[in-house]
């Protein structure tokens, strides 16, 4: 988008001098204020709304030049509240758009029972009609209408605010594996920064009078707000989400004070630690305890205080671990594998000390950047 | 009164009492076909420019004020002591019922649901026949039961204009052969025909919208009006 500007018939300037730069097989996210322009941005992109100044380019052609019908069949759309056709059922719903580019009914049904597959939708739900599924679903069934006939650009405009947060979750990791697996152009548009920095591979943060504050990957806002504004729209622990960021890999695991329920009274003394976390046989953790509380030999899961929520290295931030580190009475963070079982755990000390290790990195990849 | 005489027509009606049901079904329906026919794309032009609509909405008003005999005064001139002078004013009284009906639930689309269509890049033809007027249906079937009773029970006015009343005809007969079981069957008669067309009205609109959640009313009612009665109309 080179220098777009609209104003509306009755004077409003709902989009100002926006110069943005989408990347292909990316989620750009576009968050700011209510009424700062961002369904007016989105709309210009498949000419819902006509820009009065500036021109868009897709694909280094200007949009202008191209059918509007052709255009927005390349581009799915997806909105709040999903607006789905209420009178047609679900896979005639998620059908029309091949329908109406001449597909047979057979295969722009079995397309459809597809896609349905993709979303997560139950294929028992194609016969039905909209009112009969939740707002969830009914959102699921909106993004796999957008993917129908396979366009490479999806515009989605705050499709998951409607639904309440546990199924918003669900969504936008069933949006990120989508993206992952057919490695679609997405533009999203939000009022949540959560969202926004949980989605976007770059965050477009406007502000009042459609204008465009920062534009940058997420990591890169949380570390560098451009202005006061952009700083307060993301809220006051941005120090804490910006270590969703910063892989965990790197933390050092002591299993020390790791013990199975048939732990002698000699190895509880070994261990040495004020607290110890107890396994059941496979590995799994069971819970923290005191040495001087545990019964020795036969350790009774009764005794134990619960360990919180445990991370796995290298798949969860820093941030992950530090808050399994907070929720321990221990103080210490438990990590687990893939299957669950412990590897190890990790204090509040040393996780500190990675945080501390990763800014550094961070500074000495900027230097590196600006040299 | 003399109930065994009830369905012994007098022969100047020159009609049986099935013959009258036939006739007076006739006279009441082919008026709110013909108001459907002309109310559809009158509502599609107040949708489209919506400027048109309040002045449309006032005109259909004042016209559905003019009380029926006026226009049978009015119309006799042109069409003469006809069917025809009866179905004019009852066409003009449905499309004053249907023109609100349809431009209401054309509007009740929500605006979800058209964004959805234009950015699918629906043009604005398909998406009045296959999004708005599908969805529209429950408000224009409402429309239609107000319509359709009402034409029902006004056909009887015309008995005033050369026995042009089908059942109504029976009250005047009722009158000059003092036979009251005719009157009674006049009403009875015309009331259960009411009742069956709106009935059926009902099943169709069951049958055309099987995604309408079950026991819930149309999210727009068209604007009421009283339903017409008696000859004072
Ligand atoms: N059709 C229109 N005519 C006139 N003004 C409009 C029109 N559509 C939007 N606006 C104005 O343009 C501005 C931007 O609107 P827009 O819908 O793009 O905001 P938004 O960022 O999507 O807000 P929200 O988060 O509330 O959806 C607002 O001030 C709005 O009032
Ligand atoms: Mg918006």
């Amino acid at each position: 988008m080179e220098s777009v500007t609209k104003r509306y018939a009755d004077g409003t300037v709902a989009v100002d001098r926006l110069s943005l730069e989408i990347r292909d097989r990316s989620i750009t996210v576009l968050v700011g204020p209510s009424g700062c322009g961002k369904t007016t941005t989105l709309r210009m992109i498949n000419r819902m709304v006509e820009p009065s100044e500036g021109t868009i380019l897709l694909d280094g052609e200007d949009i202008q030049r191209r059918p509007v019908t052709t255009l927005r069949r390349s581009m799915g759309y997806v909105i709040q509240n999903a607006g789905l056709f209420q009178h047609r059922t679900i896979v005639d719903n998620i059908a029309t758009v091949p329908r109406m580019l001449g597909w047979s009914k057979q295969k722009a049904r079995a397309r459809a029972a597809e896609l349905m597959e993709r979303v997560g939708l139950d294929a028992a739900l194609a016969k039905r009609y909209p009112y009969q599924l939740s707002g969830g679903q009914q959102q699921r069934v909106g993004v796999a209408r957008a993917l129908a006939a396979d366009p490479p650009v999806l515009l989605m405009d705050e499709p998951f605010s409607a639904v309440d947060p546990v199924v918003r979750k669900g969504l936008q990791d069933e949006l990120l594996r989508i993206q992952d697996e057919l490695g679609k152009t997405i533009v999203f548009v939000t009022h949540d920064i959560d969202e926004a920095i949980k989605l976007g591979t770059m965050v477009a943060v406007m502000r009042e009078g459609g204008r465009l504050a920062q534009y940058a990957p997420p990591a890169e806002l949380l570390a560098g707000p451009a202005d006061a504004f952009v700083e307060d729209f993301l809220g006051a622990d941005r120090g804490i989400r910006r270590l969703s960021f910063f892989p965990s890999a790197s933390l050092d695991l002591t299993t020390g004070p790791v013990l199975p329920l048939d732990a002698t009274a000699e190895q509880i003394a070994a261990a040495g630690a004020p607290w110890l976390l107890v396994t059941d046989a496979e590995g799994r953790p069971l819970g923290w305890g005191e040495p001087r509380t545990l019964t020795a030999g036969a350790i009774r899961p009764g005794e134990l205080l619960p360990y919180g929520r445990p991370f796995v290295p290298g798949t969860d931030s820093l941030r992950a671990a530090l808050d399994s580190a907070v929720l321990s009475p221990a103080g210490h963070a438990v990590a687990v594998d893939d299957a669950g079982r412990v590897t190890g755990v990790v204090s509040q000390a040393a996780i500190g000390e990675a945080i501390r290790g990763a800014h550094a990195a961070d500074r000495a990849d900027e230097a590196k950047v600006a040299s | 009164m003399n109930l065994d005489r009830f369905f012994d027509i007098p022969s100047d009606l020159q009609h049986s009492w099935a013959g009258l049901i036939g006739l007076h079904l006739r006279e009441a329906l082919l008026p709110v076909l013909a108001g459907l026919l002309l109310a559809l794309p009158l509502a599609q032009l107040c949708v489209r420019f919506r400027w048109l609509y309040p002045p449309v909405l006032g005109v259909t008003t004042v016209l559905y004020a003019v009380p029926s005999l006026a226009f049978f005064v009015v119309l006799i001139d042109y069409t003469g002591q006809t069917e025809l002078t009866v179905m004019i004013p009852l066409a003009v009284y449905s499309l004053v019922v249907l023109v609100p009906a349809i431009v209401d639930g054309v509007r009740s689309v929500p605006q979800e649901t058209l964004a959805a269509a234009t950015a699918m890049g629906i043009g604005p033809v398909r998406r009045y026949l296959q999004v708005q007027l599908p969805i529209a249906v429950p408000a224009i079937m409402a429309g239609l039961r107000v319509a359709t009773v009402s034409s029902i029970s006004l056909v009887s006015v015309g008995a005033l204009i050369g026995n042009q009343g089908a059942l109504g005809n029976l009250l005047a007969a009722a009158q000059k052969y003092d036979r009251p079981e005719l009157a009674l069957n006049s009403v009875l008669t015309t009331a259960a025909l009411a009742i069956v067309c709106d009935a059926l009205l009902v099943l169709l609109r069951v049958a055309l919208t099987p995604w309408m959640p079950s026991g819930r009313r149309p999210k727009t009612a068209p604007r009421q009006r009283p339903v017409p009665q008696g000859v004072t109309r």
